[in-house]
């Protein structure tokens, strides 16, 4: 991390532990900043490209997935990973959530999800429990949460976790997977927040979380999904993984010559000649 | 000009056919019935046995039932104009012509063929589409060979029935039609057969692969699909990135996202799905991203009339997004005009790093006529982006407000690109003062790109008594208008940069007695742009917004009340 950063969390906020081992991750998988694009919307969560030494893109409040899809499809060279909050990506971005899943770019897709809103000081998010009390949802929250990793299974998505930063090295070793597989990855990653969210504590997610077991096979699309909409303690690690798709530019026709970054191409013009002068017949 | 049968009963009585040989064809039928496919063949059969051709249609939005119609204009010479008048009437089903009572007069003739009869001897109503184009190509008398060519090459990819029954049907009405004892004489113009002939949509198309366009993100739209649609079908030729994305949002997130990563993105919309992405036009603004947008516009508001035309978007365009940051908003009057103007485009939204408007209507994409050729050495695309230094700062201030842009991956910088207000690296900032400082930045950049502006055309003599100011697709209905009427003191300002405007628009509007502006919307959009920026009052307007375009004949009209 850039330590001459004017850095606007809170003291002990659980983005320093994401921000640490996304950073360890880039290190350890060798992505150089000049190839590395974070791309975010806006949050608390959002401002953590501006943090890393990397090309960031931040963006609109919900808005971080199309731009991303697009870094990559114009520029397949270049490792994009989209890190923002469940409220950005789950809440505004939610119809881009979806349709990024079914697109599924190569592109790595962090969300941090502590269940509240943080920048604007303690609302409920999508992913808020029922019965949680916020200055707006005065009787509590009374909306089913939003299940993003049953949405994702559900769309078939190509890859699947979610991680809690109270394990840092178990999340660093999913956000390296997730780095390197081919296709859209979704790490939902719990964080408590220190000073909106008093219920979903360091303590509350140690006890209400556990791990896939070792001889969970990721493969079983069915079972990921049952292991997704599980009550109670609430499964961590690589739910499901779906290898067999084809990404976004792989599909694109303007990719499939190979070509490399469309900035480096020129346009055709006895091509386009041609083909003005076929509006002669 | 057409000499019928019937004109021996009316001595004397000639068809109200202007100076040129000229003849207004018009075809209706409900949606379903191919009125398309007559328009596409027709146009494509006209020119190549030689003659001028122009064509429009108007269409419910339905895509069965109601009563669709096209205009099409057939010339010795140069016609690209709707006219209200019709010459030859081609009524699929006869009974259904109300829609264009006011536009059908003694002097119209209808072309009687049982079309639906013919049809029927060959297999199917279906074929009663193109028993028509026989009938029409019979009247003018065109070679029947040329026909059954351009049905083969037309229907190709169908089995072999098919264009047999084609061609069946066109030689049906083309003897029913040689009948008739109609005469229809129309000189050919043998420069004609090797002309291009194409729609404004196509041209807006052409020109954006020509600017070097390579992503197109767009979430479907009337009127502007056919854009979208001509530029889906070149992706594999021209190695263009294209999505069809889950809304405008989308869409304009990803044009700003391919345009970081280096790639020069189009999206194209109309009034209500660029309302959807106001706040990606900001985010433009405030990234300093070019970005190209083509509005095709229709009457709103909401959905208003979807199939129909207006240019009700200009204050749109020019207030779009939040906060102040500059734009550039261009508009083609001539089909010509929407190749060069969207090539421009591309180089304008990179050299100045601001979006550029394309204004676009309805009248404008669906509208054809034919022209010599598109001047390909005058676009060339001019990429503005930098390799960058490992000290490289994307917001660096300059002189001009243009910082050099860098792209990811090309150079040893990194590059920051923030919609929070920034520093020169792009970082997020609260320093107030250098709020300031980036906000005086971005606004230099509009200073810049005035001075560069796309200058006006006058059409007429530059010591005009009274001066006709319009703008987008009513050009040539302005042009053909202004030329009727034969005064040498009219001349006509087509102003193609609506913004920034061009100084010399002032000049020009000063230097007048009178002044007349056509517009197709309600507020007279323009009038106000002008008044803000030159303080000049347009009081003597000609205004339409029924959702139709204006025609030549109504265009007179009004010129001739104001003059």
């Amino acid at each position: 991390m850039s330590i001459d950063k004017d850095i606007a969390w809170c003291p002990g906020c659980g983005n320093f532990g994401i921000i640490n081992v996304v950073k360890q991750a880039l290190a350890e998988l060798q992505i150089q900043p000049q190839q590395l694009a974070m791309v975010s919307g806006i949050g608390q969560a959002a401002k953590a490209p501006h943090y890393l030494d990397c090309h960031l893109f931040n963006g609109l409040h919900g808005r971080a997935l199309p731009p991303a899809t697009a870094i990559k499809a114009a520029n397949p060279e270049l490792t994009v990973i989209c890190e923002s909050g469940d409220g950005d990506i789950y809440g505004e971005g939610g119809n881009h959530f979806i349709h990024t899943i079914r697109r599924n770019p190569n592109i790595t897709n962090i969300v941090h999800d502590n269940m509240v809103y943080g920048l604007t000081k303690g609302q409920a998010s999508p992913t808020s429990r029922v019965g949680f009390k916020t200055p707006i949802q005065v009787e509590g929250v009374f909306e089913e949460p939003f299940n993003s990793l049953s949405v994702a299974i559900a769309l078939n998505a190509s890859f699947v976790a979610r991680a809690f930063i109270g394990d840092g090295e178990k999340t660093k070793e999913i956000i390296k997977k997730a780095i390197q597989h081919k296709g859209y990855a979704l790490v939902d990653i719990f964080q408590p927040c220190v000073s909106f969210n008093k219920v979903n504590t360091y303590q509350w997610f140690k006890e209400n979380t556990y791990y896939l077991e070792e001889n969970y096979d990721p493969a079983n699309r069915v079972e990921a999904f049952k292991r997704s909409i599980e009550e109670g303690k609430l499964p961590l690690g690589i739910f499901y993984i779906n290898a067999g798709r084809q990404t976004f530019e792989e599909e694109l026709c303007a990719h499939e010559q190979g070509g490399g970054p469309l900035f480096k191409r020129e346009v055709d013009r006895v091509k386009l000649e041609k083909l003005i002068n076929s509006k002669r017949g | 000009m057409i000499l019928d049968n019937r004109l021996a009963n009316k001595p004397g009585k000639l068809y109200n056919v202007p100076v040129t040989e000229d003849i207004s064809i018009v075809l209706c039928g409900e949606a379903g019935q191919g009125i398309q496919t007559v328009e596409n063949i027709l146009t494509k059969l006209l020119k190549i046995a030689g003659f001028h051709v122009f064509a429009t249609k108007e269409y419910m939005s339905r895509v069965r039932g109601g009563i669709n119609s096209t205009s099409i204009r057939v010339s010795s010479e140069k016609v690209s104009a709707f006219v209200d008048r019709i010459d030859l009437l081609v009524a699929l089903d006869p009974g259904r012509t109300k829609h264009l009572s006011k536009r059908i007069t003694p002097d119209t003739y209808v072309l009687a063929v049982p079309y639906a009869r013919l049809a029927q001897e060959v297999g199917n109503a279906i074929y009663a589409n193109v028993v028509a184009i026989g009938a029409i190509a019979g009247l003018l008398k065109i070679d029947q060979l040329k026909i059954n060519e351009l049905l083969k090459q037309y229907f190709a990819a169908k089995d072999q029935a098919t264009v047999d029954n084609n061609i069946k049907a066109a030689a049906k009405g083309y003897e029913f039609a040689r009948q008739l004892k109609v005469s229809f004489e129309l000189k050919s113009d043998p420069a004609v057969k090797d002309q291009l002939i194409m729609s404004g949509a196509e041209a807006l198309a052409l020109g954006a692969i020509a600017g070097g366009c390579n992503f197109i993100a767009a979430y479907p739209m009337t009127p502007s699909t056919s854009t979208f649609t001509f530029l889906a079908q070149q992706a594999r030729a021209f190695g263009i990135v294209t999505e069809q994305a889950e809304d405008e949002i989308a869409a304009v997130n990803m044009a700003l996202g391919a345009w970081y990563a280096g790639a020069r993105a189009l999206v194209t919309t109309s009034g209500g799905g660029f309302d959807l992405m106001q706040e990606g036009i900001s985010l433009a603004g405030m990234l300093e991203s070019p970005l190209v947008v083509n509005i095709a516009q229709r009457p709103g508001p909401a959905t208003g009339l979807p199939t129909r035309t207006e240019q009700g978007d200009l204050n749109l365009a020019l207030y779009s997004g939040h906060g102040e940051f500059p734009r550039i908003i261009l508009s083609p009057g001539t089909i010509e005009e929407g190749f060069t103007l969207m090539a421009k485009a591309f180089n304008l939204a990179d050299k100045y790093q601001l979006p550029v408007f394309i204004l676009s209507d309805q009248y404008f994409v669906d509208s054809y006529y034919n022209f010599p050729s598109l001047d390909l050495s005058q676009v060339k695309v001019e990429k503005q982006f930098v390799k960058s230094a490992a000290d490289y700062r994307r917001y660096s201030v300059t002189a001009n407000g243009i910082s050099p842009r860098g792209i990811p991956g090309y150079g040893e910088g990194l590059v920051a690109a923030d919609s929070d207000e920034h520093d020169e690296e792009g970082h997020i900032t609260e320093d107030l003062e250098l709020r300031t400082r980036m906000q005086d930045k971005r606004r230099l950049k509009l200073a810049a790109a005035k001075s560069d502006a796309i200058p006006s055309e006058l059409v007429g003599k530059n010591n005009y008594q009274s001066l006709v100011i319009g703008w987008g697709s009513n050009y040539h209905l302005i042009k053909e208008a202004i030329s009727q009427l034969k005064r040498e003191d009219v001349s006509f300002l087509h102003i193609k940069q609506l913004y920034p405007l061009p100084a010399e628009v002032e000049e020009y509007l000063k230097k007048a007695q009178k002044l007349i502006m056509i517009e197709n919307n309600a507020g007279g959009q323009l009038c106000q742009l002008i008044k803000l920026t030159t303080g000049i009052e347009i009081a003597d307007r000609i205004l339409k917004y029924d959702g139709l375009p204006f025609s030549v004949e109504e265009i007179k009209r009004g010129l001739e009340k104001l003059l």
